[in-house]
């Protein structure tokens, strides 16, 4: 009917926001900007009824414009920013907090900081209820400035004392940064969440001054926590710190085996064999095996010759004494199928003995005992190597022919 | 005259700008005072009255006063008037035609007020309801506002009987509304008077110009709205500073869409029974309106050879649509001659063309292969028309207008510099907002890169135009339509011996509003590019041609349908 053809102000402005789009995905910033002009009146009958009304959408479309239009300054975009903050009371903390963002990509550090202070004394009724998460928010990003100020009084001060100086001036500067960062990073990592830069920097100021329990028990939360969502970064820093106090092996272990289980093929595993493998205990070695072929399952460790190395050992380790040959099996029997083409093939034989000696040496261990002498790789470089006269190749040539039973067992 | 002392020199030595305005002439310092403008004319009209005092005179303080919706809408119907009369319209229009009509409804409407009882503000005036004959009564004092009066005499002032309002009651309702009955007009009863809206002056304009067979059809009026030549949308800027517009008023008086081409057109039926006017003046194969004449504005405008022409009139003499009777409007509730005359003419165009050509996105491009040979043995210096170069001519010329149109449509501003408040608590909050969006304008629009001037398209009543200078043949008005026609008998005839019809049955308007349906993906690409060509031209739905070109091609080949009522079967002409 012709109704739906009426051209009114709704139609008109949903037609004029459809070119501002176009514009903006074939980045003409010129005629976005053009069409917005022609767009903004839409604030003139703004219900704000709808999921996204006219305020929000000229919020977030002026801001993309002013990103990328090469004549907008800092300046031009940090006064329209501010208009956007007295359009929607309701918005008002998120516009704040994506200004705050916006300033420290470009790098106005100070700014940013009078920004966040000003957003987090904004009062505003029921408001201030609702929009608590923002307020939270500001007040974190608040706090890791802090931190930022205080580790660049922390660094004026080493320096200092290097040269002999003292300064009063900033150590109190620093330590009130400190405590500023401290309460705001403190309250934001009790919400569930990721917060992962936010831990690291009150761990860091926590260690600097001391409170070790304070910062092992936020590491812990943070990692242990089953509110939190899975992280493997919260056990990554709860490692590190053990390690930096000099831990039992036993609690760095601990702290390694969720990581083993949401990322095997995390840098870490090595450590984590490496730790295991040494163990007394049967459990521990065994799981060292199982954590060493399962990051080998990643591609990105083709090519790593620790971590070969590292089971070279392993299994080198087993094979002399003769016991636990069955784990080997185990660990084998559901990749036999593929680690050969993976790893092993001659192709692969070629390019580890010419790029990369070492790994070829380790991996052609780990193929001569698993897939035994005659398989393609260890032939090929085992012959390279004793024909270039590597002695250590001769060795493993020696050792693999040795062991070739074993390879019989393995494999039947 | 002026007499005072020039502000920088104290001479007293004063000329008139162009604009009127007083200048002096030893410094050329140029004052805001303006010379009054007395115009004779007024005077010497009969039909003219003079102003007169009434009672209800109370200016409140800020300088308001109360005025009635109706004499909103009748600043309205000035300003359009005088508009159109800069457009070129006979100055009758404004001063007698209009004004008539305007009279005539408020004599016709306000019959209903009379018989209100309690809550009613205003009370009939003795005048109209004895006066049955609008015509015969020169001298009595006018019941309005006079339209001809100029601005600046200032306020508004209606007859004293007319405006027996009681200030009590006006105070109670003027909150709701700037005007003394803006916030009732909704409530009022429907059946029993035609409620005046924005689109309805559009329908009395229409209806005026009808009435004088003016050269303008009613899709150029809207055009001509739409592209802000006659005010209507932000009217209410040219209400003088008195008449304040808030809370009902906006409702009544602030449009937030474009006039529909049908209801204009309905309501000024509507209209025109409600008045009970007589036969309209004939419409005749010399009126601007006749399809004839429409045809071959429109012939011209689609770039088609002026031979069609021919057969344009042929089809309308066929079917009996250039009529006097048919042509002409008699109002009533079922009334006659109800004609919408640039779609007729369109349709018509639409109609020879598929006869022609077939239009089925097959014929008509052998057709001009065959065309395209023949003109090979064209000795006559005369090009032969080929329906593939026009296409691609057409085709080329209507995408980049309908583009820029397009564009122009998401670039529309609604809202202008005065602002309004639905009531005096949002003033500042509404206040504020202009004050952003204005920053915000300025803002971007210098990120835009060009600098865009608000220009108005001049108005002009071709929107193509093909120059026959062209020497990269683009302009087909002089091409001979020898190319396709053959010789049968010594008549010139349509090789193409086929047609199809658009439907077999018209649908009836009270099931839907609609003669046919159309949908595109049922039609052949061909027709439908006609029709959006025409579509174009006179901003209409193509659906609209297309119901249109269903009743004519009904009426043309209503003998053979009775013989034939197979669905859809082409026709042998």
């Amino acid at each position: 009917s012709s109704r739906e053809h009426k051209l009114n102000f709704k139609k008109s402005k949903e037609v004029c926001l459809s070119y501002i789009q176009d514009a903006m995905l074939q980045k003409q910033w010129k005629r976005a900007a053009e069409f917005l002009t022609f767009y903004v009146e839409s604030l003139e009958k703004d219900y704000s009824t709808q999921y996204m009304g006219p305020s929000e959408m000229i919020w977030r479309i002026g801001t993309e414009i002013l990103c990328h239009h090469s004549h907008s300054s800092m300046k031009e975009f940090n006064s329209f920013i501010e208009q956007m903050k007295t359009l929607g009371v309701k918005r008002y903390l998120k516009v704040c907090l994506e200004h705050t963002f916006h300033l420290l990509c470009n790098g106005l550090i100070d700014e940013a900081y009078q920004n966040l202070s000003l957003a987090e004394s904004w009062r505003f009724g029921e408001q201030t209820v609702i929009q608590d998460k923002e307020m939270k928010l500001i007040q974190a990003y608040k706090g890791l400035l802090d931190y930022y100020s205080w580790s660049k009084q922390k660094n004026i001060l080493l320096e200092h004392d290097q040269d002999g100086f003292e300064d009063l001036s900033v150590e109190q500067e620093m330590h009130s940064c400190f405590r500023k960062a401290a309460v705001n990073l403190k309250e934001i990592i009790k919400i569930p969440g990721v917060w992962d830069l936010f831990v690291k920097c009150y761990v860091d100021l926590l260690e600097f001054y001391g409170d070790h329990d304070e910062a092992r028990q936020v590491l812990n939360e943070y990692a242990y926590n089953s509110k939190f969502p899975a992280n493997p970064n919260a056990h990554v820093y709860l490692y590190h710190f053990l390690k930096r106090h000099g831990e039992s092996k036993k609690s760095l272990i601990s702290a390694l085996k969720i990581l083993h289980d949401i990322v095997p093929s995390h840098e870490l595993m090595i450590d984590f064999n490496t730790m295991l493998q040494k163990s007394r205990k049967r459990k521990k070695r065994r799981l060292g095996l199982e954590v060493i072929f399962a990051g080998l399952d990643y591609a990105g460790w083709k090519e790593n010759v620790k971590a070969w190395s590292c089971l070279a050992r392993q299994v080198k380790q087993i094979v002399i004494s003769e016991k636990h040959l069955d784990w080997i099996k185990q660990e084998w029997s559901s990749r036999k199928d593929w680690w050969p083409a993976f790893h092993f093939s001659r192709y692969l034989a070629k390019r580890n003995w010419q790029e990369n000696e070492s790994l070829s040496h380790e991996k052609a261990l780990v193929a001569g005992i698993l897939l035994g002498k005659d398989c393609k790789y260890f032939k090929y470089v085992s012959h390279q190597g004793c024909k270039a006269q590597v002695k250590r190749f001769r060795i493993l040539k020696k050792f693999v022919n040795k062991h070739n039973p074993v390879y019989l067992r393995i494999c039947g | 005259d002026f007499n005072e002392r020039c502000a920088q020199c104290s001479e007293v030595n004063w000329g008139l700008t162009d604009g009127g305005r007083f200048y002096c002439r030893s410094c050329h310092n140029v004052t805001e005072r303006t010379r009054e403008v007395v115009n004779t004319d007024f005077i010497s009209n009969a039909r003219i009255q003079t102003i007169s005092k009434g009672l209800r005179k109370q200016e409140k303080t800020d300088g308001e006063c109360e005025w009635y919706v109706c004499e909103g809408f009748q600043v309205v119907l000035k300003k359009q008037a005088e508009a159109l009369e800069a457009l070129g319209v006979c100055p009758q229009m404004k001063d007698e035609i209009l004004c008539n009509f305007w009279r005539r409804y408020l004599q016709k409407s306000k019959q209903a007020y009379c018989n209100r009882p309690a809550g009613e503000t205003v009370k009939a005036l003795s005048v109209c309801e004895s006066s049955t004959d609008v015509d015969s009564e020169p001298e009595r004092p006018s019941l309005l506002h006079l339209l001809s009066v100029s601005e600046s005499e200032g306020d508004l002032q209606t007859d004293c009987s007319l405006a027996s309002s009681t200030s009590k009651v006006s105070e109670s309702i003027s909150v709701c509304s700037g005007s003394v009955d803006g916030s009732s007009y909704f409530m009022k009863n429907q059946k029993e008077k035609l409620r005046m809206t924005m689109p309805m002056t559009l329908s009395f304009c229409y209806m005026a110009l009808l009435w004088l067979r003016e050269p303008m059809t009613l899709s150029d009026l809207l055009r001509f709205v739409v592209e802000g030549h006659i005010p209507y949308l932000n009217i209410f800027q040219h209400f003088p500073e008195k008449m304040k517009l808030c809370g009902l008023d906006l409702k009544i008086f602030c449009v937030e869409s474009w006039p529909v081409y049908e209801e204009v057109y309905n309501k000024m039926l509507e209209l025109a029974a409600f008045l009970d006017l007589p036969r309209f003046p004939d419409i005749t194969d010399s009126s601007f309106l006749h399809p004839d004449i429409l045809c071959m504005k429109y012939l011209m405008e689609a770039n088609l050879p002026d031979e069609l022409h021919n057969w344009t009139c042929r089809v309308v003499k066929k079917i009996g649509i250039g009529e006097v009777d048919f042509l002409t409007l008699v109002p009533g509730k079922k009334p006659t001659g109800n004609v919408k005359y640039d779609v007729l003419a369109a349709a018509v165009i639409v109609v020879v063309l598929k006869l022609l050509f077939l239009l089925d996105d097959h014929y008509e491009w052998l057709l001009s292969d065959f065309a395209e040979e023949r003109s090979k043995n064209n000795k006559e210096g005369v090009p032969y028309f080929e329906f593939k170069k026009w296409y691609k001519v057409i085709k080329c010329s209507l995408d980049v207008e309908q583009k820029k149109l397009d564009e122009e449509r998401a670039k529309y501003l609604w809202r202008c510099e005065k602002p309004l408040f639905y009531s005096a608590k949002k003033k500042s909050k509404v206040l504020k907002r202009r004050q952003m969006v204005v920053n915000l304008q300025n803002q971007f629009g210098k990120l835009s890169g060009s600098v865009r001037p608000a220009e108005k398209p001049n108005p002009s009543s071709f929107q193509l135009s093909w120059s026959e200078e062209n020497t990269d043949g683009s302009c087909f008005h002089g091409h001979s339509l020898k190319g396709i026609l053959q010789e049968k008998c010594g008549l010139l005839t349509a090789m193409n011996p086929d047609y199809w019809l658009c439907t077999i049955k018209l649908c009836t308007e009270k099931l839907c509003g609609h003669l046919a349906h159309y949908r595109e993906v049922d039609f052949p690409q061909s027709y439908h590019f006609v029709l959006r060509l025409f579509s174009f031209l006179l901003r209409i739905q193509p659906s609209c041609i297309h119901d249109e070109v269903c009743v004519i091609e009904l009426k043309l080949f209503n003998k053979k349908l009775c013989k034939k009522p197979k669905y859809n079967t082409c026709l042998r002409k």
